[in-house]
């Protein structure tokens, strides 16, 4: 497909939505999924059929809308009625609203709430608006269009310059400067190169990447092939976790879709240029998602991480110089190229740029999934967003970056979300989850739970992580039991200190955060277990 | 055409040494008579960093590095002894120590065990963590050797000198964290491998009393490796 042709192809189904005076839009991700998106589909569909409104209404399955906790969603164009928690009984009762453009009352969710006025959405800007499984769908909204811009109108320096520019940050967590990793590739010599796509999001209460390859697989797959193009890569790898079967699904049609139509393969928007892709299936190991055990996964080894030096980016799938980026960081590029990097600069504050996407979960009224400014602060996230902790209960802490991460208690809550930021309360940007605790829950429990997550999905190989994780878990035990000693807690920081100090790598390096953070702002939780021992 | 090692220059423990860039700071090190404590490496098999005892300190690098995977560069300053180290690296022995049954009195190799050794040697008098003290199997199926996976340290010297030396891969490890186990093919009992050429590498390469050979009591196991100065050779010719 030729940008021309590109063009041509959005005007055609721009055209042939137009020719609907209605449109209801059905969340069929995971979240909705889960609770009868499907089914809520279907019987729409069959309702509309019923009443012989086929040819002016359009009855179609999107993804994630955001707002998870109220699902299933079902969104109606053009009034922009937004109904939740929708069950298939409902469908007669939203199709008679439809033809009188009366919306159904009791089922409608406003669409003004800070929920969603205050999110600024880059990388989900097609999420729940587009049917994930229809390319022209996608590329009426956009879609390939920065492809075909660099492809035919920059080279592969320029590229990189506007994602240096925009000052783009690594969305794994790490925060590593995405322009770097893309020049250090580039410039490496070799006769291959790769490119892989890591999407073996493990941390609990995490699913960012989930909702963007289930809701707009495109606009990953159009971040990789740029970047395929920008370091010189004519092969690539999408490593996503086998829970994510409908991300797997969708994704393998949309790698179908997009070949078929020349946005990937041979001779990409027809130029010298190809790029192919292949998907890989991880096995549920949560260190695979550290780069080198996801290196040694893909090559069909066992997923363990080795030392770096030397980086993927100097030597990494097979030996060859090999860029790893989250799926958040490819869903950026296309918008970076088509808006510029100085448009993608001008957002968020001076260190982190942009905007981030979070999983809001735990004892928050709205659970799911957001994109906002970086540098926005924790509170206008927890209690304007996320509408604050449901009735009767008060905020304690909020848990950010997973078993990587720390637990923010509340008068720390106007720090703004930036690497550097929450690094200092020592705990982590992570990749986007955020599960928040009300006064019910245990510091002492939370650490434990972490740190029985740490030593479960530790690979083995080096010792301080695969036994140093093992007996903080004990030790962890011991005070939630009641049973520790003022010399346990002594040796609990002892232990952490070590295990942060000389793991191999990022997992067990970081597995003490949750310990240590708690330790730093909870300490009177682990001391009052204490207590009950010595009284 | 691969380009000459240059010669880089730097320091270890304030003594000025000299070593190519394809060397590690750790065989540097044992060059000048420096001695970095070491369980998982072995001259002649490929370097994991998987131990941790070779930590060392580098002036202006804010973490800790493994020196046997860590290249000389021009100038650097590196700390192979300080307090800091000292103590982490008896914190790791405490690790290995609780993580299985290691009771020197009642094993064969009493007395030519490296984690012993290792132990003497930084002063690691006591174990202040909890003994684990997992209840793991014996494999005595193979008609020489046995497998007692009680002394196991998962340094995987058996894993790599199986598949990089004999080429036979009959050694790998199974599960993951503190569940993990060298096994012998597909976790069949050693007796029983297919690819198990019986050459008894592993035996000899192995640091402690885990693999070892039958016929022997207590202290009375002691490993022979020759055939390693050897080894280093052929693979430095491979190189």
């Amino acid at each position: 497909m030729t940008p021309d042709e590109l063009r041509e192809a959005a005007q055609i189904e721009l055209a042939a939505q137009a020719r609907y005076t209605q449109k209801v839009s059905v969340c069929t991700a995971a979240g909705c999924a889960s609770c009868g998106g499907v089914q809520v589909k279907e019987a729409i569909q069959r309702q509309v059929a019923e009443e012989g409104l086929k040819e002016q209404c359009l009855v179609r399955s999107v993804g994630c809308m955001g707002l998870c906790s109220a699902g299933p969603l079902v969104a109606v164009e053009p009034d922009g009625t937004l109904y939740h928690h929708v069950a298939p009984d409902h469908a007669p009762e939203i199709v008679r609203g439809l033809d009188l453009a009366l919306p159904v009352k009791d089922l409608v969710c406003p669409t003004d709430q800070p929920f969603f006025a205050r999110q600024h959405k880059i990388v989900l800007e097609n999420c729940g608006r587009i049917d994930p499984d229809k390319l022209p769908e996608a590329i009426a909204a956009g879609g390939y269009e920065g492809l075909a811009q660099a492809l035919t109108t920059r080279s592969p320096a320029e590229v990189i310059h506007e994602v240096t520019v925009s000052g783009l940050r690594g969305r794994g967590g790490g925060g590593y400067p995405t322009g770097i990793k893309w020049t250090t590739v580039a410039k490496a010599f070799a006769a291959e190169k790769y490119v892989i796509c890591n999407g073996d999001e493990g941390d609990p209460g995490a699913f960012m990447d989930r909702a963007l390859l289930e809701s707009d697989p495109h606009r990953v797959l159009e971040g990789m092939t740029i970047a395929a193009y920008a370091v010189g890569a004519s092969r690539g790898y999408m490593y996503v976790r086998a829970e994510y079967p409908l991300a797997v699904t969708r994704l393998k049609s949309a790698i179908r879709q997009a070949e078929r139509a020349g946005l990937l393969g041979k001779n990409i928007c027809g130029t010298p240029f190809s790029f192919d892709v292949d998907i890989r299936l991880g096995a549920g190991a949560f260190v695979c998602g550290e780069e080198t055990a996801l290196i040694a996964s893909v090559e069909g080894r066992r997923g363990a991480p080795r030392p770096r030096p030397p980086y993927p980016a100097e030597s990494g799938l097979w030996g060859a110089p090999t860029l790893i980026n989250n799926v958040e960081t490819f869903g950026n590029i296309p918008s970076i190229i088509r808006k510029g990097g100085d448009w993608y600069a001008s957002m968020g504050t001076e260190k982190s740029k942009g905007t981030k996407v979070f999983a809001l979960a735990g004892c928050i009224r709205n659970t799911g999934l957001i994109e906002v400014p970086m540098g926005i602060t924790l509170r206008e996230i927890v209690f304007d967003i996320g509408g604050g902790v449901p009735e009767g209960r008060e905020f304690k802490a909020i848990q950010t970056g997973g078993p990587s991460g720390g637990c923010i208690p509340e008068h720390l809550l106007d720090t703004p979300v930036d690497y550097e930021s929450l690094h200092e309360l020592g705990s982590i940007m992570g990749s986007g989850g955020m599960i928040v605790m009300d006064d019910s829950a245990s510091m002492v429990e939370t650490a434990r739970f972490f740190m029985e997550f740490s030593m479960a999905e530790s690979c083995g190989k080096c010792v301080p992580c695969r036994v140093g994780t093992a007996h903080l878990y004990d030790l962890l035990d011991k005070f939630a039991r009641g049973d520790a000693t003022p010399a346990d807690l002594a040796l609990l920081e002892e232990l952490c200190d070590v295990v942060k100090n000389t793991s191999l790598c990022g997992l067990g390096i970081s597995a003490p955060n949750p310990v240590l953070s708690t330790l730093r702002f909870f300490r009177h939780e682990y001391e009052e277990k204490l207590k009950a021992v010595t009284a | 055409m691969t380009p000459t090692p240059r010669v880089k220059t730097f320091r270890i423990d304030g003594r000025d040494v000299v070593g190519r860039e394809d060397q590690t700071v750790l065989e540097v090190a044992r060059e000048n008579d420096i001695r970095i404590p070491t369980l998982c490496h072995l001259d002649g098999l490929t370097d994991i960093g998987a131990c941790r005892m070779c930590l060392v300190e580098v002036q202006g690098w804010g973490r800790l590095v493994p020196s046997c995977v860590t290249k000389p560069e021009e100038g650097m300053v590196v700390v192979s002894q300080s307090e800091r180290l000292a103590r982490y690296r008896r914190t790791i022995l405490e690790f290995l120590f609780s993580e299985r049954n290691h009771v020197c009195a009642v094993c064969v190799s009493n007395g030519h065990c490296e984690l012993q050794d290792l132990a003497e040697e930084v002063g690691m008098t006591h174990v202040r963590v909890p003994y684990r003290y997992p209840g793991l199997a014996v494999d005595a199926s193979h008609g020489r050797f046995v497998a007692d996976h009680n002394r196991c340290i998962l340094c995987a010297r058996c894993v790599r000198v199986c598949g990089e030396v004999e080429g036979a891969h009959t050694w790998d490890v199974s599960g993951r964290g503190i569940q993990s186990l060298v096994i012998t093919d597909l976790a069949a009992p050693w007796g029983e491998s297919d690819t198990c050429t019986g050459c008894g590498k592993c035996v000899q390469v192995c640091p402690t009393g885990a693999l070892t050979e039958k016929g022997h009591s207590v202290a009375e196991m002691s490993k022979r490796r020759q055939f390693l100065p050897y080894l280093a050779t052929m693979r430095e010719g491979r190189r």
